[in-house]
């Protein structure tokens, strides 16, 4: 059994502007000890679905199952999920000061989560391993800064100390949401490398979502890329980053300048994330996307497999596109494969003939 | 977070929207902000209802007139038992009468004038007054602002209702004066929560824009800061208008604020006290009526915050909404 | 430093320190934030020089300090041969026409209350330029130039996404034909599909226009995608100033050493290959910053001699011409920083103030 399992999950929230569908049917599974990255630009959907799993999203209309240990967290009760949270899963968000209570002692906060969950657990043994825990995240002299307030920290203290918090109960899994967004290069560094570390040390598994291509190729097992809140593409990392699939995974990994320092010009993506509220019909991505055929402005792709494992679809590899399964990579060959599939499926007079070169112009 | 998140989400204009004649013509943060205001139903009945008293209040000697009773007209005949006692509504006097005869119909309407008059003007002034003291204070800084900003301190460490008695004590109770007073301690308050507002905005980037492209500072405070004042200082004077309409009561009452004779509500609050126990109409009737209206006020004022604010709006109408759970 | 005249701008050891003050009604000064501390940099005409640093290296006053919007407290600043850095009000103003300056945040850089023509042409109103129907010819020409549809002029900033924002200050930016443009991040609030539009629009435009760029940034690959020159800022100082290739390939300070062996690459294989410098603690307080090399607390080569001697900023051995550092151990590309610990005990880096 996996640890946690979701399936076709959706999110939406009614508001005064209208029906905002912030995900729109969204299946993944995490095992132990794993890492999933979850990529995707603002208003994909990807913090909004694993907030839904912890039941932080309030006023949400919500559909679909997330088995965790095989108990659906969205059938269970504010109390119930209560218990859940901290203990079993932990949460670590992008800015460490709004989950931090400014006005007590980072040591008494993890101290007393530990006891609330824990209630045998006394106060001395509970500051015990508070310092224990600040210690083991990196914090210098943890005896002396168990009794700092959180705004006598710096920023990756914070962190860190955030981090400490969430491995206080031993959970079996771990959501990072944007943790090193708001932190300095060699800050982010020292954290995912921290976090590495404990996981490695614990078995925890973790969920990451970040916008950065650069976190996920660090320390993701298994990559979900986002698009108006639904999965566009599913891979492992290595197919991810050396064979995608979806124009869109593959216009993210061209947008960012290479590690090379090439002055080739960049190919961005053109127009802008679509309104949630007036998705686009058929694929969501089709008003961007520059191989945009018929078929994508009315038929919405489903996930499916697009590369060969041992002579059968390969499952771990998933991409929700019209294209062929075999235009996978960022190779002249799969380039011509995609010219070739998409000079076949466009007419002349389609809709999707006025969309074509999105281009740089929007 | 995940609402402020929605909110930025749900404002991206569609990718494929293409320009129609209709939307090319932006639509103003106000028009927006309207556009909300009328879907709120409890806001559009306070309207209605302000709109009716501000049409009584205006049109108060014609009801006299149809009434057939002056508002200072002591009825001997019909509006006082035989034993001086105050009559109950009835058919000649519809809500009844106080102890000297006189309609309390009547002497509320009148009572509307002033009440509006006072809550309007004072607050306008205090609005004035505030802004200016505290948008100088904020936007230049310095010893301007440490002279200005203890100023308004040392105002609103006042005791008000001492001071208010000893002015009526002095001058003899009167609108002008209760106007004075009331600005005078309503605009401090306003006061600092615009200096705070304007060291908020002077942070912001588009002043620095401005300053980077030669921008003066009196252009700058015109188009870049005061414009940007205008939603949190309609909230506010929204909100100050029934707190000015109940502290005019509250004076005139103790008798600090208009004449004694002038028909306000406070005043007939006031002469309610020799009476009520045997005519509760004469205290119930100017009571409701300054009820009903700080409560148009208030609600009014509330759902013009939550115009001007959409983000509270939004989080509000998510609590309302509740979470929805699948049970097996 | 010899005048050029290929030498847009001259930033000549230049200081500029922020006073913390307490008190309520009287205030003195109780200490000083060091933001910039004696940089010099020359900018040449048509090139894009890149700064990087983390936060609370001073790369961002710095850039207010270029453009005028910081007076600076030391040293002196000469743009296109003349000292700006003692002018103040109306004299600025023809300055201000060549100067101008990209926001990072696209959405509080523009005034919300304010239609988007006003908004680009509040230059040629400020400057009094043009008025009326030239004005809105010549807004719709600059968001025509930016990539924006002419026709949106009526609109109102909240009905443009991030990235069509960060057009708008650009258009905003170049409707005086300016000379130099100070960009201080301008993508790293953008999505990521989006910023490549917005760092292609950049480059174009000063292909187009010939404009001279100073780059904030903190994203290194974005840095070294736009930039001629790079300079890392470290506390307030330049650490090291090279061509960019030069810097990304060959880097001598070990600071820059380990931001870029940081920085994350989006590519399994590369980053498993590489091997990160994790430096110990956080960034020391500008407030009090080390003594003799200020990176000394953190460094993995620090020695006695870096705690009381504070290396200058110049060619090291073996380097090419303008490839300076400013360290006394330079780092050889051989070594492998990465095997090292920090030689010298670091004391309390957290920036404490004074109290009352």
């Amino acid at each position: 059994m996996s640890l946690l399992e979701v399936r076709d999950l959706k999110v939406s929230f009614d508001t005064s502007d209208g029906l905002v569908q912030a995900v729109r049917g969204v299946s993944f599974t995490v095992e132990r000890g794993k890492t999933l990255g979850i990529v995707g630009e603002s208003g994909s959907g990807k913090s909004v679905s694993t907030q839904t799993l912890l039941g932080l999203t309030a006023g949400a209309l919500i559909d679909g199952e997330a088995l965790f240990e095989g108990q659906d967290l969205l059938a269970m009760t504010d109390e119930q999920l209560r218990r859940v949270r901290g203990k079993e899963i932990a949460m670590i968000f992008q800015d460490p000061l709004s989950s931090l209570h400014p006005l007590y002692k980072v040591g008494k906060q993890i101290a007393e989560m530990i006891r609330q969950h824990e209630p045998d657990v006394n106060k001395a043994q509970a500051r015990k391993r508070a310092i224990e825990l600040l210690g083991m995240v990196g914090i210098p002299e943890p005896g002396q800064r168990v009794d700092d307030y959180p705004h006598q920290f710096s920023g990756g203290m914070r962190q860190r100390a955030m981090i400490a918090m969430s491995l206080a109960l031993n959970p079996k899994l771990i959501v990072a949401d944007e943790p090193t967004t708001a932190l300095d290069a060699t800050v982010q560094a020292q954290i995912l490398d921290l976090m590495l570390r404990l996981q490695r040390e614990f078995d925890t598994a973790l969920i990451m979502i970040t916008h950065d291509l650069g976190v996920i190729a660090d320390l993701a097992d298994d990559v979900l890329v986002m698009y108006g809140g639904k999965p566009v593409e599913h891979a492992d990392r290595r197919s991810l980053y050396y064979r995608p699939h979806h124009p869109y995974t593959k216009g993210l990994l061209e947008s960012i300048p290479g590690s090379t320092g090439a002055k080739t010009r960049l190919k961005p993506i053109g127009g802008q994330p679509p309104s949630l509220i007036n998705l686009p019909t058929g694929c969501a991505f089709h008003p961007r996307c520059e191989y945009v055929m018929d078929r994508c402005v009315t038929e919405e792709p489903l996930l499916a497999a697009v590369g060969d494992k041992d002579g059968f679809p390969d499952l771990g590899h998933t991409s929700a596109c019209w294209l062929p399964k075999e235009a996978a990579g960022l190779d002249a060959e799969a380039e011509n494969l995609r010219q070739e599939a998409v000079a076949l499926g466009r007419s002349a007079d389609s809709p999707a003939a006025t969309v074509v070169d999105a281009g740089e112009a929007q | 977070m995940s609402l402020t998140d929605l909110e930025a989400e749900a404002s991206v204009p569609p990718a494929s929207e293409e320009p129609d004649g209709r939307k090319i013509e932006g639509r103003s943060p106000w028009q927006l902000a309207w556009a909300r205001l009328r879907k709120d139903k409890a806001a559009m009945i306070s309207v209605v209802v302000i709109v009716l008293l501000i049409v009584m209040a205006l049109l108060a000697p014609l009801i006299a007139k149809w009434v057939g009773y002056a508002p200072d007209f002591g009825d001997r005949k019909l509006g006082q038992t035989v034993d001086g006692l105050p009559v109950g509504p009835n058919g000649h006097h519809v809500l009844g009468t106080d102890r000297f005869g006189r309609d309390i119909l009547v002497r509320s309407v009148y009572g509307a004038r002033v009440s509006l008059l006072v809550g309007l003007v004072s607050t306008v002034l205090a609005v004035v007054l505030g802004v200016i003291i505290g948008a100088s204070a904020g936007f230049y800084g310095g010893a301007i602002d440490t002279i200005l900003a203890r100023a308004m301190d040392v105002t609103l460490s006042f005791p008000y209702l001492l001071f208010a008695l000893a002015l009526a004590a002095g001058f003899g109770a009167s609108v002008p004066l209760t106007i004075f007073v009331i600005t005078f301690f309503s605009f401090a308050s306003i006061g600092r929560i615009v200096r705070g507002q304007v060291l908020q905005i002077k942070e912001r980037e588009f002043i620095e824009a401005a300053r980077s492209l030669g921008a003066g500072s009196i252009r700058t405070m015109f188009i870049d800061v005061i414009p940007n004042l205008i939603a949190p200082v309609t909230v506010l004077g929204s909100m100050t208008i029934p707190t000015a309409i109940i502290f005019e009561s509250t004076l005139s009452f103790l008798g600090a604020g208009t004449d004694p004779r002038t028909p306000t509500w406070g005043n007939m609050l006031s002469d309610a006290t020799q009476s009520y126990t045997v005519a509760w109409w004469t205290l119930f009737v100017p009571a409701a009526f300054l009820l009903i209206t700080t409560l148009a006020f208030n609600i009014l004022g509330d759902a013009v915050r939550d115009a001007l604010d959409p983000r509270s709006e939004r989080l509000f109408a998510a609590q309302k909404a509740n979470r929805k759970k699948k049970r097996k | 430093m010899t005048q050029d005249a290929d030498v847009l701008v001259e930033i000549d050891d230049v200081y500029k320190h922020f006073p913390i003050k307490q008190g309520i009604i009287f205030k003195r000064e109780v200490a000083r934030v060091h933001a910039v501390d004696g940089v010099s940099l020359q900018i040449r005409r048509g090139e894009t020089v890149g700064i990087v640093g983390e936060s609370g290296c001073g790369k961002s006053t710095l850039a207010r300090c270029i453009t005028g919007l910081h007076p600076i407290t030391g040293g002196r600043i000469v743009f296109d041969g003349q000292d700006i850095s003692r002018m103040r009000g109306k004299q600025l103003k023809p300055f201000r026409r060549d100067v101008q300056m990209i926001f990072q945040d696209p959405y509080g850089s523009l005034n919300p209350r304010r239609r988007v023509g006003a908004i680009i042409g509040d230059p040629f109103d400020i400057h009094g330029i043009a008025s009326g129907a030239d004005r809105k010819k010549r807004v719709q020409e600059l968001m025509e130039l930016v990539g924006l549809n002419p026709e949106h002029y009526n609109r109102f900033p909240a009905e443009f996404s991030g990235g069509q924002r960060q057009r708008i200050g650009i258009a905003r930016a170049l409707a005086l034909k300016p000379k130099l443009i100070v960009c201080d991040e301008p993508v790293s609030a953008l999505d990521v599909s989006i910023q490549a539009q917005v760092i292609n629009l950049l480059k174009d435009l000063q292909e187009e226009l010939g404009l001279t760029y100073v780059f904030i940034a903190h994203d290194l690959s974005v840095v070294r995608y736009v930039s001629d020159r790079v300079a890392v800022m470290y506390l307030g100082k330049i650490a090291e100033y090279a061509e960019g290739e030069d810097l990304y390939e060959k880097p001598r300070h070990p600071y820059t050493n380990a931001l870029l062996s940081a920085a994350s690459i989006a590519d399994p294989d590369a980053a498993e290959r590489r091997e990160r410098i994790v430096l110990t603690g956080d960034v020391p307080s500008p407030i009090r910053p080390p003594s003799g090399c200020r990176f000394h607390p953190r460094c993995p080569k620090a020695q006695e001699n870096c705690i009381e001697l504070e290396p200058e900023l110049i060619v090291r051995d073996g380097d090419a011409a303008g490839h300076e550092t400013a360290c006394h151990y330079p780092v050889d590309p051989a070594e492998s920083l990465a095997t090292e610990h920090a030689a010298i005990e670091q004391l309390s880096t957290e920036p404490t103030l004074p109290s009352a």
